[in-house]
């Protein structure tokens, strides 16, 4: 072992779980009758580093460890957590989760043994064990591009955040799984002001890697990009209002697969029947040129894991083949229900938490189009570019994302650029009106975090350049731009 | 001394401890916040017990400063070498940041103490003594009201019932300690309804307060939830156009919140706000007066004193429409040229920034129902979706939901529609504020009317 950040219940940590103190305490968790039982150890360290003004101003680090045990019973679940690893502490998390099964039960002996685990984020060095000088220079490298582009460029913020999560899983169903999961991000921010006109720009990326990130992309890059957004957006002018062809640009459009689809293909919301999705397995539910993945496996993508927080390995799911929709995203507990194998997808924010069905790496993938003619198929229509996030409403499938860089597409050209819109859609209609797909795949640069139920999880999205017809452009101009 | 007074002087006492080493380990400034809280959480659902959580946790924060330099740690390992690491990374890191002229605690003379602070009335013994039981029962009471009201209920999201209390205390080592303590109840009930093609309608009420008795009965929120739900049924696109559109007053909170981020004093130092140098000047209309009091009793976002220690006080932000103060920390009071406002709060992890407290768009004297009967063609808009925000800029443009309004009454409901406007025009053309506040949240508005909108739709 290397480095500073090490978990205190690492085989040779100073508070090591092994597979008996894992086992007695699923001996205890199961104790009151309990279906299923299992322990999640937790540590995490995350540090971000914010220059502002030309200068770095403030350096944070934040330290967060404890252990959640969760019983269930049928369909109900018990939940507790501790943050002393003392075996008094965890033995009383356990007692408090196994209440929920009140009854008292012969346990099984339960014998835990390590699962072997892929390797998807190889990271030679963690930033987190990078001395700060680098980072600073990184951030400095940054700010002084942004300076240089342009003189109208009157704010620089530049930001790292970095951070490492290593848990442990043991399950009664005989399990033990360890990961370690780095994580790095990057953006930068700048204000432009054009004679009293001010926008903003910003860009930024990472994802489960090292610094050896900048290798590909520079901070000056990133500077760069976040200037002209910023310049192009001093000219913007209001966007229509209306339902128009829209066509998304690659890679961070991907945020509407996330939301028009993903969410409602979470098996939980589909087990309870409140998904606009539910008993829809085998039908069309979008436009067949669409054939829609989640897969944890991308190599140090943002949303990629080894083992899920339930301790299981996850794959690459297909959701939608073709239009028709081929399953939901399981969870332990989902696929019980389902009759199905769980596929990885339980995940939860840290060990104060219960693990749900969440995405991962939620991707369309290619079509066959050149992108430029999808352009030169549109009439008059918005090209989205850059998205500020997203929300659907599961229950019937509307959702909204709100564009932070779009265009204006008049005659089959990109045209002027647009003020901040959002689009509103409904997610299968959406997804039906998918009318020509790219062949120019990106998977989005890492920047997203997913909420849900008040947990926030990392992922992934990506896709290529769509055009859907008819969707609804929330702008000013009523009747024409 | 109560429960609540022994926490709070473990906590206090904790805070002490890490600000003496810090100092001893060479900090110049060091500054502990010490956070302790236990809940338990319960859902139900389809009238079955779905989840029972129940912990507490405890978390150290601690800001330092090396001269002008400043950094903060936090750590939830509160283990002898937990507390060792969190002061030592602190401090190097500390040393890697590069001086701010501007960073530093308030003057000594500015701080409070215990004899300055108000009771705000944030604790109740009864919140803290609630049981998994009786949890269970007040989850179970609000989900079967809501089956009960009507037949078209066929499912639900669930019922949930939380019972919390937290304590805090912040010890600086320019000499202000101070400690805080709250409790908090809450129940939440969101049924599901089938509506044509396939599509579920959702809606949720909630009830929240800081002492039990002042919690809604289960059954009327539960009630309440349904008729929410239900009143989706049918919902419908509209025609693009420009409308008046009323806010309820959830969807008019939201528009208030948007307001609040743009008029703190971190986003105006940044130039990041569409309020820059608008003090003075008219940035709604003279129907809106809005107050930032953190001196309400049992208030959802009630302090005594303020993050860095400066007794609380109520501020006038907008007054006739009129722009009267932003809200300050000392920090960036010092960017800007001003005094603070004693608005700074400290994040967990040690980041200290202005915030609201309790902000309230002051009610109107018309009641919310002859609001609708005075807009002949509107839109009534009971939920919002999405980000679309610029606060550099202020464009808004937001998907909505809600019903469209004929002749003075609601008619079918709306879905799938966006409004924009940018927020300097939308506060400014308010024509009209009702009088139905409610205090559940920290940030508070009646429903109000905007003149025009543009809605986008089919």
């Amino acid at each position: 072992m290397t480095g500073r950040y090490h978990a205190p219940f690492a085989e040779r940590g100073s508070h090591a779980i092994d597979a008996d103190i894992a086992n007695r305490l699923l001996r205890v968790a199961m104790e009151q009758g309990g279906d299923y039982a299992d322990l999640f150890f937790e540590y995490s360290v995350s540090g971000s580093y914010a220059y502002d003004e030309q200068i770095l101003k403030s350096a944070r680090r934040a330290v967060s460890m404890g252990l959640g045990v969760r019983v269930m019973k049928g369909d109900a679940t018990g939940y507790a957590y501790c943050e002393e690893l003392s075996l008094e502490a965890m033995q009383r998390a356990a007692r408090t989760a196994a209440q929920i099964a009140a009854g008292g039960a012969e346990v099984t002996p339960i014998q835990v043994e390590a699962r072997a685990i892929p390797d998807r984020y190889p990271v030679a060095i963690e930033s987190i064990d990078v001395e700060g000088a680098a980072k600073k220079a990184l951030l400095e490298r940054a700010d002084r591009a942004a300076r240089a582009a342009d003189p109208r460029v009157i704010r620089v913020d530049a930001s790292l955040a970095e951070g490492v999560r290593e848990i442990l899983v043991a399950n009664s169903l005989g399990h033990m799984a360890r990961d370690r999961q780095p994580m790095m991000r990057f953006g930068v921010r700048v204000i432009a002001d054009d004679d009293g006109n001010r926008q903003s720009g910003s860009s930024g990326g990472g994802g489960r890697v090292g610094l050896d990130y900048f290798e590909n992309k520079s901070p000056e890059w990133h500077a760069e990009q976040a200037v002209q957004q910023a310049l192009v957006m001093l000219d913007a002018r209001e966007a229509p209002a209306g339902e128009m062809d829209v066509v998304l640009g690659p890679g961070d459009s991907g945020i509407l697969l996330h939301e028009a689809v993903g969410h409602g293909l979470e098996a939980d919301f589909n087990r309870k029947k409140t998904s606009n999705y539910s008993d829809c397995v085998g039908e069309e539910v979008a436009s067949a040129l669409c054939t829609v993945v989640d897969d944890a496996s991308l190599t140090g993508s943002r949303g990629s894991i080894n083992i899920d927080d339930e301790g299981q390995l996850p794959t690459r799911s297909v959701l939608i083949e073709h239009g028709v929709l081929r399953g939901y995203m399981q969870d332990r507990h989902s696929a019980e229900y389902f009759g199905t194998t769980p596929d990885g997808h339980g995940r939860r924010e840290s060990f104060r938490s219960h693990p749900m069905p969440r995405m991962t790496n939620t991707m369309l993938l290619a079509g066959e189009d050149d992108p430029d003619d999808i352009i030169r198929s549109v009439q008059r229509g918005v090209y989205a570019k850059k998205f500020g996030g997203g929300q659907v409403d599961i229950a019937n499938g509307d959702f909204v994302f709100s564009l932070t860089e779009g265009y204006l597409i008049e005659d089959g050209k990109l045209t002027a650029p647009l003020k901040g819109v959002n689009l509103i859609g409904n997610g299968p209609d959406s997804m039906r009106k998918v009318q020509m797909l790219g062949h120019d795949f990106e998977v989005s640069d890492g920047i997203w975090t997913c909420g849900k139920d008040g947990q926030s999880v990392p992922v992934g999205v990506g896709c290529p350049t769509i055009k859907i017809s008819a969707m609804t452009v929330g702008g000013t101009q009523v009747g024409g731009a | 001394m109560s429960r609540a007074e022994t926490d709070a002087s473990e906590l206090v006492d904790l805070g002490r401890s890490v600000v003496e080493r810090a100092r001893a380990a060479g900090a110049d400034v060091a500054e502990a916040s010490v956070h302790s809280g236990s809940h338990l959480s319960v859902k139900v659902r389809l009238r079955e017990p779905e989840l029972v959580e129940e912990a507490g946790s405890r978390a150290l924060g601690l800001r330092v400063m090396l001269g002008q330099r400043v950094a903060s740690t936090y750590t939830s390992d509160l283990s002898p070498a937990g507390q060792k690491l969190l002061i030592e990374d602190a401090l190097e890191l500390a040393k890697l940041s590069e001086p701010d002229e501007f960073a530093g605690p308030p003057e000594a003379s500015a701080l409070s103490g215990q004899g300055d602070w108000a009771d705000l009335d944030t604790f109740d013994d009864a919140v803290s003594g609630i049981l998994a039981e009786e949890a269970l029962e007040r989850a179970l009471v609000g989900e079967r009201a809501a089956f009960d009201s009507d037949p078209r209920i066929t499912n639900s999201e669930g019922a949930s019932f939380t019972r919390a209390r937290g304590g805090s205390a912040l010890v600086t080592s320019g000499g202000f300690s101070g400690s805080d303590v709250g409790t908090y109840a809450s129940v939440v009930v969101t049924p599901v309804a089938d509506d044509e093609g396939g599509k579920k309608r959702r809606g949720y009420h909630w009830s929240a307060s800081r002492h039990y008795a002042d919690l809604e009965p289960s059954a009327a929120v539960g009630q309440e939830a349904a008729r929410r739900t239900l009143a989706q049924l049918g919902a419908k696109k509209l025609p693009t156009q420009e409308l008046p559109v009323i806010f309820d007053k959830d969807a008019a909170r939201s528009i208030l919140g948007l307001f609040a981020g743009c008029v703190l004093g971190g986003s105006i130092w940044r130039k990041s706000s569409y309020l820059l140098g608008r003090v003075g000047s008219q940035v709604a209309s003279n129907l809106v007066t809005i107050v930032d009091d953190p001196l309400v009793p049992r208030g959802p976002g009630s302090r005594a004193f303020d993050g860095e220690g400066l007794l609380s006080r109520r501020n006038l932000v907008v007054q006739n429409g009129e722009l009267q103060t932003y809200l300050l920390d000392t920090y960036s009071g010092r960017k800007l040229g001003l005094e603070s406002t004693a608005s700074a709060s400290r994040s967990p992890s040690g980041g200290i920034s202005a915030s609201t407290s309790n902000l309230t768009l002051q009610p109107g004297t018309v009641s919310r129902d002859a609001l609708i009967a005075d807009t002949a063609h509107g839109l009534y808009v009971t939920g919002m979706m999405g980000f679309g925000f610029n606060a550099v800029t202020g464009d808004f443009s937001r998907g909505a939901s809600g019903f469209l309004i004929e002749n003075g009454e609601l008619a079918h409901p709306v879905s799938e529609v966006t409004i924009s406007l940018n927020l300097d025009e939308l506060l400014k053309r308010i024509d009209a504020v009702a009088d139905d506040i409610d205090h559940r949240t920290s940030i508070a508005s009646p429903t109000f009317r905007v003149s025009s909108m543009t809605l986008a739709g089919t």
